[in-house]
């Protein structure tokens, strides 16, 4: 055989697949990422609304091996969505994809009587099994020694010592995958039938675990005495809520103030690619469609990046400590009040930056009914697509005055309001849905609360730059073709001869902000704001884009911003200026969020809702606003 | 069905004192109101580790109400709620 037909040969084998399994904060992203660096990537299954993070390596053995890390469980049977997605491709239910051909479980060293529970459950499955002894680096430094050689032979799987933070022992289980492979490729076991385990086989299984311990299990080591110091801080009734209050300001300070640069950067970029476009190509509908349409509007979303990073940046960190648990915690009577899991705090923190990732975390809330509720509120979190609009209206309509004694300046206050606005309301909300369409007892709190942990700056890295990618895809694709479809709607059919309005008006979409007019007259817009509301619907921030063009004003960024505040202070009134303010709070925005809705929650009907219920609220804040301001103001 | 008989005086985790050492002698689940299917409470409970024989200990009570809890199971730590704590039969040593 020629070294061609080797390769060929080589190249139709189906690699092997192996899958990580075990509770959650085991380390088990931290095994993925030192197996696969950054050889990975999220994919969707062919039609089914599941995402799974897939890489690759190459063992020792010299065989190109595919990675799967699942989301953690502690146990086979599924509650939340996230960990169906372990159970169905542990047992191989995706159509066209096979079980992994090995199982990888990854234990936490330090608390090896519930992470074994696990394999035993997994054992049953008939599949070749390797166990990662993960964070054997604690184990040791709090005194807990276990015999691996004594607990592979009790159990009856291979046994790897490792250090996934800081990749130790990759080489061992590397060695051993492969020794596993070799096998698993002579004579693979079929996988035996399984069926949900009742109370009495899991007490059979923890019994199971206790033999096996008392076995291996040498030295069970100090307890962390650490982690309950810390806590008897953090969990604190008032110094805990405390520090978390101010954990989650110092957290939105930096998401202004540390993406201030990079925004301006990404903004200038964008600007004078912009013009580098419009210089080289001659006047006509390509053009126009490439700065105006494409630029132009998957800028004004990528700008957010900075931002959006930022914020992953504190999410992960705060993940990887182990002090997200202990939100949940501080948080979970507090918002019990309105009905709401502990647990949906973590989506909802992530909606500030962005509604979709924020509506996509809500995944780990077990109850369907509780995750509905996280999603449908989830868009009433300001989230920064917001801001530009917010800023744009409050630079031309509040004074830059301080207040309260020269401590605060009034437009800050206002901002403040406006994301307190958001956050009650979304309260609100979810009190109603709870007590209405949601209406049942609170699915009940059985939450791990790891021990603490120093994030390693490589996996945080890691996950940044998997945020990073798939938000720009974002951009790239949905974003991308909807700004081509508004450009289209806002450039054609074009001005006729002598025209004196700007373009925008004769357009589709300024033919649809006419037509709106009257039925938005009553809350205070007038046309020109109900055509920028068409675009808006992409994206919020598009909109100030789109009143820039319906003033028909031709700078972009910083110098549109500056200069359409000026106009719209002399144009606009107050009451309209706190109304439009008041509409941005709940409309029913950004296709994206939406778009996420619909996937997430598998069903149009909760599209629909959402969208029905933002839009309602909407009309309702604008038109009081509105007309509360006018009778006050004497308008 | 337990070998660790119930002491006089049926003590639930729900009631016990903080920093009160105990080990868990049966999980009873009639004794809380849920909506979840019947027998899946005590599975949940079960697969946390919260299992007859386990060494348990209120470390942190939450706010207000002094709820949830943060009960130590042998070597990790569970956040739950007292109104599910009930479920837990133990016995302080």
């Amino acid at each position: 055989m020629s070294v061609l037909e080797a390769s060929v040969l080589e190249a139709d084998a189906e690699p092997p697949r192996i899958a990580l399994v075990g509770n959650p904060n085991c380390g088990k992203t931290a095994l993925f990422n030192a197996l696969t660096g950054s050889r990975q990537k999220v994919a969707n299954y062919p039609g089914v609304t599941v995402e799974r993070k897939v890489g690759h390596f190459l063992s020792p053995g010299g065989r190109r091996v595919q990675v799967i890390d699942l989301p953690g469980t502690y146990s086979l049977r599924a509650r939340s969505p996230d960990e169906e997605v372990t159970r169905d491709v542990v047992l191989g239910r995706f159509a066209h994809e096979d079980s992994p051909d090995v199982l990888v479980c990854v234990a936490d060293a330090t608390n090896l009587r519930l992470n074994l529970r696990l394999v035993i459950e997994l054992k049953r499955l008939g599949r070749p099994i390797v166990l990662a002894l993960n964070m054997m680096d604690v184990a040791d430094k709090r005194g807990c020694r276990i015999d691996a050689a004594a607990l592979s032979a009790a159990l009856g799987v291979p046994v790897v010592p490792t250090v996934a933070v800081r990749r130790g022992g990759i080489r061992g289980l590397l060695d051993q995958l492969d020794r596993t492979m070799a096998v698993a490729h002579a004579d693979a076991p079929a996988l035996c039938g399984w069926s949900e385990p009742s109370s009495h086989d899991l007490r059979a299984y923890h019994q199971e675990v206790e033999a096996i311990l008392a076995r291996s299990l040498r030295d069970a080591g100090a307890p962390p005495l650490m982690t309950r110091r810390v806590d008897a801080l953090l969990l604190h009734p008032l110094f805990g809520l405390g520090f978390l209050f101010l954990v989650l300001f110092l957290m939105f300070q930096a998401v202004f103030a540390w993406a201030e640069a990079p925004m301006s950067l990404i903004d200038g970029a964008i600007t004078a690619l912009n013009g580098a476009v419009a210089a080289a190509l001659p006047d006509g509908a390509l053009r126009s469609l490439l700065t105006d349409g494409i630029i132009a509007g998957v800028g004004s979303v990528v700008i957010f990046l900075p931002q959006i990073l930022v914020l992953f940046f504190f999410i992960q960190v705060l993940e990887d400590t182990g002090y997200l648990a202990r939100a949940a915690f501080l948080l979970d009577r507090l918002m019990g009040g309105v009905g709401l899991h502990g647990r949906a705090f973590i989506p909802l923190l992530s909606s500030f930056a962005c509604a979709v990732p924020g509506i996509m975390a809500a995944r780990t809330i077990e109850n369907r009914a509780d995750r509905l509720a996280t999603i449908m509120i989830a868009p009433l979190m300001t989230c920064s697509a917001r801001l530009p609009v917010y800023t744009l209206l409050i630079a031309a309509f509040v004074p830059d005055q301080r207040v309260l004694g020269g401590m605060v300046g009034l437009p800050g206050l206002v901002m403040f309001a406006l994301y307190t606005i958001g956050i009650l309301s979304a309260l609100t909300v979810a009190f109603v849905l709870k007590r209405t369409v949601f209406k049942g007892a609170r699915e009940p709190l059985l939450m791990e609360l790891p021990a603490y942990r120093v994030p390693s700056p490589r996996n945080v890295a890691i996950g940044l730059l998997e945020r990073a990618r798939i938000f720009l895809a974002r951009a790239g694709t949905i974003i991308f073709s909807i700004m081509v479809v508004l450009w289209f709607l806002a450039s054609f059919p074009g001005a006729p001869e002598g025209a004196t309005d700007p373009a925008i008006h004769y357009s589709l979409a300024g033919m649809l902000g006419h037509a709106l007019a009257p039925l938005l007259a009553p809350i205070g817009f007038n046309w020109q704001i109900a055509i920028a509301l068409v675009p808006g619907i992409a994206a919020r921030e598009v909109a100030v884009a789109a009143l820039g063009t319906v003033y028909a004003l031709s700078e972009t960024g910083g110098a549109l911003e500056s200069s359409l505040a000026g106009l719209l202070a002399a144009d606009w009134g107050l009451p309209t200026a706190l109304a439009m303010l008041a509409w941005y709070v709940f409309a029913p925005q950004c296709v994206s969020t939406l778009a996420v809705v619909k996937r997430e929650t598998n069903s149009w009907f909760w599209m629909a809702a959402m969208i029905a219920y933002m839009a309602l609220l909407a009309y309702a804040a604008a038109f009081v606003t509105f007309r509360v301001a006018s009778a006050l103001l004497g308008g | 069905m337990s070998k660790y008989p119930a002491p006089p005086g049926d003590i639930r985790l729900a009631s016990l004192r903080k920093g009160q050492p105990a080990h868990v002698t049966g999980v009873d689940e009639g004794a809380v109101a849920t909506t979840l299917p019947a027998g899946e409470l005590e599975r949940r409970m079960i697969e946390m580790g919260l299992v007859e024989g386990a060494r348990i200990e209120i470390l942190h009570e939450g706010f207000p109400g002094r709820d949830p809890i943060a009960v130590r199971v042998n070597e990790h730590t569970v956040a739950m709620r007292r109104a599910e704590a009930r479920a837990i039969r133990v016995a302080p040593v």
